[in-house]
């Protein structure tokens, strides 16, 4: 639910880097959305264009690359793909799972004008 | 957030006067039209409470130029996350011990911690920031226990972010090596993703709500140090499975603590006092090292 003020994060951004980087219009935002960051990305689509109306991302669209959940199993040394925090080692099934990726909540890159 | 210091576009309020001065340098070299006028930025309740939802209009006016790319690899919430660490380095600064509570509405949250600081008082000094969207009622009943309260209403936002709870401490003038406990917005989805500053989050789970919580919301309790599981005086009348539910939150932390308490028969408060004072022990116990470190730096220094 706090897609909004996330959009809203990520246009005081934009607008921030804009006086660094010296552009005025931001036509595409690449961001890296982690499965067990907390954000719903059509959420974030939709909150998206309401919040950049009359701004210097107006229009402007935004590309999510998804990054799923990754986990380091003690029980059997590998590196494995999680769908949720609870689940169990897809190959060996040990329950001792260390988070190491799906939390990422960043922006990559900008085309700008 | 306001586009000129991260304040909420107008939803947010914080009790007493908010002298909101922002006196921002705006050297957009970009044609931008602001018409930021903060004094309607945080309007204020009669009690002094901050209202953050009044904002000013975000005007812009974008000029043209060549297409290109730029790389930014910026976090999302960094700007939350630079005033949770400015908030984190006042804490540690005047060594107070900060809690963030977290839970959905009605988990009885606001019992627990008036019962709390009834335990607590005459030991040390507390302070409370309330978190709602509407009404100063949670911290009008803190305020009835004697404790410095101040309600921060969100409006229409469903979190505490770092920023507010920043002009709220201010408001707020804490003691030196104070406890303070921040009861977040009722809500076990967004307050997991706000770092407010805090030591710890304490993730608060009413008996009543259903076992199976910690999976349904794991994200809350992926984020929280401790679950007090509340109201265990309706444990007789209820099917809730305790073990299950323990099972499940350790499930999505391995690392989370439990204590089973009920703030009406006090069932469980003394094991969360001590846990309590034995965290906060620990935290001034690492700031007291720094500074026997930095004692003994200085006395090497002078000393040639």
């Amino acid at each position: 639910m706090h897609e909004m003020s996330i959009c809203e994060g990520i246009l005081l951004t934009l607008e921030a880097q804009a006086k660094i980087q010296n552009y005025s219009t931001v036509k595409k935002v690449w961001l890296d959305i982690g499965a067990f960051s907390g954000v719903e990305p059509r959420a974030l689509t939709f909150g998206w264009e309401v919040v950049t109306r009359n701004s210097l991302a107006e229009k402007s669209e935004l590309i999510i690359n998804h990054i799923p959940g990754q986990a380091w199993c003690l029980g059997c040394s590998s590196s494995v793909t999680i769908q949720n925090r609870y689940d169990n080692c897809p190959n060996c099934d040990s329950g001792m799972l260390q988070m190491t990726g799906g939390e990422e909540l960043k922006i990559k890159e900008l085309e700008v004008d | 957030m306001c586009t000129v210091c991260g304040c909420g576009t107008g939803e947010v309020s914080i009790e007493n006067n908010h002298n909101h001065q922002h006196d921002h340098k705006h050297d957009h070299d970009h044609q931008h039209d602001h018409e930021h006028s903060h004094d309607t930025h945080a309007p204020h309740a009669e009690n002094g409470d901050l209202h953050y939802g009044t904002g000013p209009a975000h005007s812009h006016a974008p000029g043209l130029s060549q297409s290109r790319m730029v790389e930014i690899e910026t976090n999302i919430l960094s700007k939350n996350d630079e005033y949770a660490h400015n908030n984190r380095h006042l804490f540690s600064h005047k060594g107070i011990f900060a809690l963030n509570l977290v839970s959905s509405p009605g988990s009885g949250k606001t019992t627990l911690l008036t019962e709390t600081i009834t335990r607590l008082q005459g030991k040390l000094s507390v302070a409370v920031i309330e978190g709602d969207q509407q009404t100063a009622n949670d911290a009008d009943r803190i305020r009835a226990t004697g404790v410095p309260a101040i309600q921060v209403n969100t409006g229409k936002g469903c979190h505490l972010d770092a920023h507010m709870v920043g002009h709220a401490v201010d408001h707020l003038g804490l003691d030196d090596y104070s406890l303070l406990f921040i009861e977040n917005v009722g809500n076990l989805v967004c307050p997991s993703a706000f770092d407010l500053g805090e030591d710890h989050k304490v993730a608060i789970l009413s008996v009543t709500e259903g076992e199976d919580k910690p999976i349904k919301y794991p994200d809350m309790f992926a984020a929280s140090d401790i679950m007090l599981l509340n109201k265990t005086d309706l444990l007789p009348y209820l099917d809730f499975d305790v073990e299950a539910c323990i099972a499940y939150a350790k499930k999505v932390n391995s690392n989370i603590q439990v204590i089973q308490v009920s703030a009406k028969t006090g069932e469980g408060m003394d094991e969360w006092i001590n846990w309590l004072i034995t965290q906060r022990k620990a935290r001034l116990t690492q700031a007291k090292s720094a500074l026997s470190a930095q004692l003994k730096a200085l006395e090497t220094a002078m000393d040639i």
